[in-house]
């Protein structure tokens, strides 16, 4: 095997293979990715662990986020500060869970932490509404959101509390055929 | 999908396996429970200032930490290799001298534990191992992972090497060594393994550009990629390459050799094409083989193998399709459950591989119409307007697709029946098209029957996806008659073929006697006149006919696919495109606009190629390496197609939610293919002059040989018991009961489950009641003492007032 890189040291490595889903490989791969983000604040050796931190802007443009409508919560949940601007280990935390190899507990938890916007652990309304309005572009009318929200929480919501906590979205979720499939980004 | 069932596996195994560990221990531990628990709190209490120690000082200052604990690591890495020879205290005597206290101190507490304690202290050591094998599948964020990870390691590493005092010790540091070593041997393996994976990116670039339905064809195609690559590694390493390399050359017999007849015409392009000529007398077809038992200095037992390898690969593809689908029936939820609707349209409609824009505006629309669509099913009630009319066209559409698909199966008839008066008559009167002409007509109906199919459809008035299912389903039958239609026309000719056998038979003895008619009649001292094998006459061979027909239906299968393609997607690519600006209507937006990509008819097509494959693959050994080539090529040229000219999707159907819905079709198709050829086995005799099984009485026989001859006397009486009737019948009911029993389980547990979920949604509407009453009295209560709130603040306002009032006095 050819151990020539010297970005990291291997026990770096070696622990970044046992916390995500990635092979030592695509590991590198992903560190050029972000590095080509931004060439001149992201230094070539991380032995050291730099504390290196991308802006939002980057990480929103990159071709496999920029159409995505739910962009900003993704960055917004998987980064430290909660604005969206991310370090390496973020950034490779982001798209393991995103990967195809997570199962889908894990996707599950995190695609309520995305879809919760105002983080208050609850999928309320005002999250449900804001998630159709982004899928739509604004294209269905306040009736039909309104019904729409009213038809989810009557179908999710199993302690009839109004919103969904976690437990009720990750029952909703597991059955669900093409999560698995869509809540994925390939890279 | 298959990494993570690998990951995951992985994980579960190794968790099962502590589990497992973790209950032998607690039976055994549990009868000295009142002993331990006085010394417990004291040894748990020492752990866990330890680890709040260690914990804490992390935390303090992460930095220096980490580059310390990078060395302890390092120096842990040379301990592990060293504990082998030397005992654990010693090698922790080397280790960094801030941790060395700690250590000693360890093994110091630990020199004086009792067994029941030591136990206690292995199950703490493999909870944190399970705890960093699962730790992928922790929702924590990346700092808080890694900061566990090094605690859990050296927390393990520490003791673990001290654990192992005692009796086992040394087995126990060996075991711990042997583990390490597998782990790091399945990572690299992994690792390998993913590196191997071809087309990735290309599949990427098709993902973001046209979501994940069309690049599941091409997952599909990369899948079949790897099976055929199997067949092949089979096909060509045990049967091709040993008769080339071992066998007998060409020439030195009569059924490797070109008869003298053909031979001038055997280097002739249109002959190879056509299989024919040198191509035919070769290793790429049955004809070829040598009937020898053993060749070379290997002593390869060829026709041995030959059979072999023609189960293997029926058994192979079995295997790899049922798992397959059983891994995708875990995944399952219930189905067509409609019961979470609208909420899955929510959360699980985005497509998160989208990555162009054009693809997101698309979406966009899509998601936007279902909505507007369930919204309105849900508030009407479905209107049937004149079910009479709609009965009766969709009858009628019915008939009219029966009536096409026995049209085209008599037609097929027909043309392989025009096919061998042609053959009889000999090929070289007649023009291109007659050659061909069975396969022409194959390929030609494949291509236009279905559009047929689809405009018949209109009349039925149909829901989308039940419209996409009736369609594959048509083209399901169609393809299938048209694939038996061949066969029984196949059967026909094989028929003939053994008729001219015979002939030839009787002809051979005459010939023969007309050899020796010069020499002397005695045959044991005549000395064998040599001829030339190309001048011998020869058996028809049925077999190789067989192969070659499969050969040039795959052939022509594919050239018709390929300018399919090239005339129908991208010549009309180029009209609409350069077209446009001189024409009448815009070509874009209306007819005929660009084509979209037809993920069903594609996978269709794929699903029955491969089931000609297997179907021929026993009678040429050169279609899985043909196939391998045309899968290749196909994967680049529909990966460039579907980029250039293309579009997006409008609307999303998926033929079933169910991805299990084409591994059921290839299995079918698997099941319909083997059928013929294993008839074939069983029932007719081999040729008496070509191939591996030429001069038995059946091709099985092949089998029976082996057993007498090449193992030892014992084993073929064994086998002669084993397949005494009556042991064989009352295993195959055996079998039966097994299969009644486990079926008869699952249903059970089918009906507990619907059991379990209505008891589940009968209490949550119970709590939902609940929880309404409870909400309104509180509602009532929260008012009453609102009002009895604000009566309190205003006479406490009135008192405040007068209060006021009186103050304000002078």
């Amino acid at each position: 095997m050819g151990n020539k890189q010297t970005i990291f040291t291997s026990q770096q490595l070696d622990a970044y293979q046992d916390c995500t889903y990635f092979t030592r490989k695509e590991i590198l791969r992903l560190f050029h990715r972000y590095r080509d983000l931004a060439p001149q604040l992201v230094p070539l050796d991380y032995k050291n662990q730099p504390e290196v931190r991308l802006p939002y802007e980057l990480i929103g443009s990159m071709p496999e986020l920029k159409d995505n409508p739910f962009r900003q919560r993704i960055a917004e949940v998987f980064s430290e500060d909660g604005e969206g601007n991310m370090t390496l280990d973020d950034f490779l935390d982001m798209f393991s869970v995103l990967s195809e190899m997570a199962p889908r507990d894990l996707k599950a938890y995190y695609a309520f932490k995305i879809y919760d916007f105002n983080n208050d652990d609850f999928i309320c309304k005002s999250d449900l509404e804001k998630t159709l309005n982004k899928l739509t572009r604004n294209e269905l009318t306040e009736d039909e959101v309104r019904m729409v929200c009213e038809k989810v929480i009557d179908e999710a919501d199993l302690d009839n509390d109004g919103r969904l906590s976690l437990e009720d979205f990750q029952h909703m979720i597991m059955r669900a055929p093409d999560f698995l499939s869509t809540f994925h980004i390939r890279i | 999908v298959s990494r993570r069932r690998a990951s995951e596996k992985r994980s579960t195994e190794m968790g099962n396996k502590r589990a497992e560990k973790k209950h032998d221990k607690h039976h055994k531990t549990t009868r000295k429970e009142g002993e331990k628990d006085r010394k417990r709190p004291r040894r748990r209490n020492a752990d866990e200032e330890e680890a709040e120690e260690e914990s804490s000082k992390e935390k303090k200052n992460i930095k220096n930490e980490r580059t310390k604990t990078v060395k302890l690591e390092d120096e842990k890495e040379k301990d592990v290799k060293k504990k082998r020879k030397n005992s654990e205290s010693e090698s922790h005597s080397e280790s960094n001298s801030d941790a060395e206290s700690k250590d000693n101190q360890a093994v110091g507490v630990l020199g004086s534990l009792t067994p029941e304690e030591l136990e206690q202290l292995k199950e703490a050591v493999d909870e944190r191992k399970k705890l960093i094998t699962t730790l992928k599948g922790k929702p924590w964020p990346m700092k808080k992972k890694l900061v566990i990870l090094r605690e859990s390691q050296e927390f393990v590493e520490k003791y673990e090497g001290a654990l192992g005092k005692g009796k086992g010790r040394k087995l126990y540091a060996y075991k711990v060594l042997m583990m390490k070593k597998w782990m790091k041997f399945q990572r690299d393996l992994e690792n390998f393994k993913t590196a191997c994976i071809p087309w990735e990116m290309k599949i990427k670039e098709i993902e973001s550009h046209f979501g994940s339905s069309v690049a599941s064809y091409f997952i599909f195609l990369r899948w079949m990629y790897g099976i055929n690559m199997i067949l092949f590694g089979l096909t060509f390493g045990l049967v091709m390459v040993p008769e080339a390399l071992m066998g007998k050359p060409y020439g030195s017999m009569p059924r490797k050799t070109v008869p003298r007849v053909e031979e001038a015409s055997a280097m002739n392009f249109a002959v190879l094409w056509d299989f024919g000529g040198y191509a035919k007398y070769s290793v790429l077809f049955y004809g070829y083989y040598n009937n020898q038992r053993a060749i070379g200095w290997l002593k390869f037992r060829m026709p041995l193998s030959y059979f072999l390898v023609g189960v293997g690969t029926v058994a192979y593809s079995y295997m790899v399709v049922i798992r397959t689908m059983a891994r995708n029936a875990n995944e399952e939820g219930g189905g067509d459950d409609t019961s979470f609707n609208f909420s899955w349209k929510t959360f699980t409609s985005w497509d998160y591989l989208i990555g162009n824009p054009e693809t997101a505006d698309n979406k966009f629309a899509s998601i936007t119409t279902s909505f507007k669509e369930a919204i309105v099913e849900e508030q009407e009630s479905r209107k049937d307007d004149n079910i009479h009319l709609t009965r009766f066209l969709r009858v009628l559409a019915n008939f009219l697709v029966l009536c096409c698909l026995a049209g085209s199966g008599y037609l097929i008839y027909f043309v392989v029946r025009r096919s061998q008066k042609f053959a009889l008559e000999g090929l070289e009167n007649y023009g291109w098209w007659e050659r061909n002409e069975v396969n022409m007509v194959m390929s030609l109906l494949g291509m236009f029957c279905p559009m047929l199919f689809d405009v018949i459809s209109t009349l039925e008035n149909y829901h989308p996806r039940i419209a996409l299912q009736w369609q594959l389903g048509r083209i399901f039958a169609l393809f299938l008659g048209n694939l038996y239609t061949f066969i029984i026309a196949l059967m026909d000719a094989i028929q003939l073929k053994r008729a001219e056998e015979e002939i030839v038979k009787k002809n051979m003895t005459i010939w023969q006697a007309n050899l020796y008619n010069g020499t002397v009649p005695d045959n044991s001292t005549a000395l064998p006149i040599t001829v030339h094998p190309a001048d011998v006459p020869r058996g028809p061979c049925w077999e190789t006919m067989v192969g070659q027909e499969f050969v040039r239906l795959i052939i022509s299968d594919t050239m018709t696919t390929y300018i399919t393609l090239l005339i129908g997607d991208f010549l009309r690519a180029v009209l609409v495109r350069f077209l446009n600006n001189c024409w009448c209507w815009d070509l874009e937006y209306g007819f005929p606009s660009y084509s979209e990509f037809d993920v069903s008819g594609n996978v269709l097509g794929l699903i029955f190629n491969q089931g000609m494959i297997w179907m021929g693959a026993f009678y040429a050994p050169c279609l899985p390496a043909l196939n391998l080539l045309r899968l290749h090529v196909s994967m680049y040229l529909q990966c460039w197609a579907v980029m250039c000219c293309n579009v997006p999707q409008e609307r999303v159907f998926k033929a079933s939610g169910s991805s299990n819905f084409y591994m059921a079709m290839l299995l079918v198709i698997l099941f319909l293919s083997t059928l013929p050829a294993i008839y074939t086995i069983v029932s007719i005799p081999p040729s008496f002059d070509c191939g591996p099984f030429s001069g038995k009485n059946r091709m099985f026989d092949v089998i029976q040989e082996t057993l007498e001859t090449d193992f030892p006397a014992w084993f073929s009486k064994v086998f002669s018991y084993a397949s005494n009737p009556g042991l064989v019948l009352s295993f195959l009911l055996l079998l039966v009961l097994a299969i009644y029993y486990l079926q008869s389980t699952s249903k059970t547990y089918k009906r507990v489950n619907m059991e379990l979920k209505k008891k589940l949604q009968t209490q949550n509407e119970e709590n939902k009641r609940k929880n309404k009453l409870a909400a309104l009295k509180a509602a009532n209560e929260l008012e009453q003492a609102k009002k009895a709130g604000e009566q309190c603040s205003n006479s406490a306002s009135d008192l405040g007032e007068s209060t006021q009032n009186v103050s304000q006095l002078p």
